[in-house]
């Protein structure tokens, strides 16, 4: 117990006391929720084009990148008259069993025409498992069919009071695949 | 006889005050620690977490009672009640304010006012010890055989110090009974200043005497398990919570009448005094938990027998000096 041992337990209660004071890194979380890195790989979604086609081209690359065999699509040609898609051929059924998937991202990697994409939404809990398995059309608007157990707002517009990351759902939004960039509407705005 | 039955209504109504007193310790150390750790603590249950020690406590009395086939038939289940009992004991000697008037009934601010307080007080506390000891005898388990024998140890170490402390002040105030150090202090300054030496002693040794961080060897949970406690479930489990705790306050409040005046302080009824020099003391016991690491049980037997038990001794020659000079 020499003078240098008290000095540096001193040292220590001071180095604790001075950690009270500082605010708690806690969040609420029901009520304050955190912003997910724009790089997030939460739910997926599907996107159109512009002019209302369905981007998916039922190619089913995605289906044989994924690692855990959680998507499934059924293709099927495209009537010419009235198109679902820009290909040949279009996704009659779309969809992805969320308990299997892992959220890796290789589906949005090995899509040719950059239909599919992860987003930032990770509230994604429910009590059947049939619920999980998420149709086409919850997956083109998940804001309309989602499941409203899954379905949360409040992710998308919570306001982070340090002011990190606010616009990120108009980020989500403006996710443009990257070969119709030209056409998002912020680029045209840049012409 | 109307003497006894005050006496019973004060003891129920102090007893009911250490009890709400522990829980709201537990849910006070939670928070504090949280703040410590950076984060924030319990607080969902009511509001700022109020209700949580409630929660507790139904949780705890809903859970099975585990009575282990190797355990001791008759000491397993005393063992928790007695660590208990010893606790809530121990508080009934201590003054809780001045004397009251009532009704031209004299109420004295404490359960009994002994004239050998401190001796009882250090007493109850050895008594405390043999809960843990038993407990951890009659689990029928190595983890608790280690903790039992671990809180003998250090608890016999600790009361020594612990002792030559208060002996200290009792050399001062020339008194045994609590009441009577309050009014000595009352006379001339808080023996804080008169003892420092005699305080910081009495301080480390009531940590160490109530198992407390960095000195909780007996319940060493990165080592035993959970120590004596270890094969406890349920109720059993609660009455050991409720004895550290209760124990907790009361040294607490030793600590406050013997060395920081008790209940005396301006402005403020006689126990609010009392209750904010214990609270500054509760509070230190949550800052040693959060800053300090367990002891080795080397390093804590090497404290206590080559550092403070030299300590204690000086101390006590220094003050009889002093007493024999000035005195």
């Amino acid at each position: 117990m020499s003078l240098d041992s008290v000095r540096a337990v001193a040292l220590g209660f001071w180095t604790t006391l001075k950690h009270t004071l500082r605010p708690p890194v806690t969040l609420s979380y029901p009520e304050v929720k955190r912003q997910p890195a724009l790089k997030f790989r939460g739910r997926h979604r599907l996107y159109a084009t512009e002019d209302g086609l369905e981007r998916c081209i039922g190619c089913e690359l995605c289906a044989g990148a994924c690692p855990s065999q959680a998507i499934l699509v059924e293709a099927e040609e495209n009537d010419p008259e009235h198109p679902v898609s820009p290909g040949e051929r279009y996704a009659r059924r779309y969809e992805i069993n969320m308990i299997r998937c892992i959220f890796c991202g290789y589906c949005e990697e090995a899509c040719p025409v950059d239909a599919i994409k992860l987003g930032p939404e990770y509230e994604l809990s429910d009590f059947n498992r049939e619920s999980f398995v998420y149709t086409k059309e919850m997956l083109l608007d998940p804001e309309k069919y989602a499941p409203r157990n899954q379905y949360h707002a409040d992710v998308d517009r919570s306001i982070d009071e340090r002011g990190v990351h606010t616009t990120l759902l108009e980020t989500y939004r403006k996710h443009y695949p990257s070969s119709t960039y030209e056409d998002a509407p912020e680029a045209r705005e840049r012409r | 006889m109307p003497e006894l039955a005050i006496d019973v209504i004060r003891s129920a109504v102090l007893i009911l005050m250490l009890l709400t007193g522990m829980a709201y310790m537990t849910l006070f150390e939670r928070r504090v620690i949280g703040r410590f750790q950076v984060r924030l603590g319990p607080n969902r249950t009511g509001p700022s977490g109020l209700l949580q020690p409630l929660a507790d406590a139904l949780k705890l009395f809903f859970k099975e009672d585990v009575f282990p086939a190797a355990a001791d038939r008759l000491i397993y289940p005393i063992a928790p009640a007695l660590a208990l009992i010893a606790a809530l004991a121990s508080f009934a000697v201590i003054p809780l304010g001045p004397p009251l008037e009532l009704g031209g009934v004299k109420i004295a601010p404490q359960i009994v006012d002994l004239p050998v307080s401190v001796l009882y007080l250090i007493g109850a506390s050895s008594l405390g010890v043999y809960g843990l000891v038993f407990g951890g005898w009659a689990s029928g388990s190595k983890y608790s055989l280690l903790g039992g024998l671990r809180a003998a140890a250090q608890v016999v170490s600790y009361e020594l110090i612990l002792g030559l402390a208060v002996v200290g002040v009792v050399m001062i105030s020339g008194t045994l009974a609590l009441g009577g150090i309050v009014d000595a202090q009352s006379r001339s300054v808080w023996y804080i200043l008169l003892q420092p030496l005699g305080f910081a002693l009495y301080f480390i040794g009531a940590v160490a005497e109530v198992n407390r961080a960095p000195f909780d060897l007996p319940e060493a949970e990165s080592e035993l398990v959970a120590g004596y406690h270890t094969e406890y479930s349920g109720m059993r489990f609660a009455m050991y919570y409720i004895a550290e705790y209760v124990n907790m306050i009361t040294v607490s409040a030793v600590a406050a009448t013997l060395f920081l005046g008790g209940w005396l302080g301006p402005f403020l009824p006689g126990p609010h005094w009392l209750l904010l020099k214990m609270l500054a003391f509760l509070f230190l016991f949550v800052w040693l938990r959060a800053t300090l690491p367990r002891l080795r049980y080397d390093q804590l037997m090497g404290l206590s027998w080559s550092v403070l038990l030299p300590l204690g001794l000086l101390n006590v020659a220094l003050t009889a000096l002093a007493v024999a000079a000035f005195g």
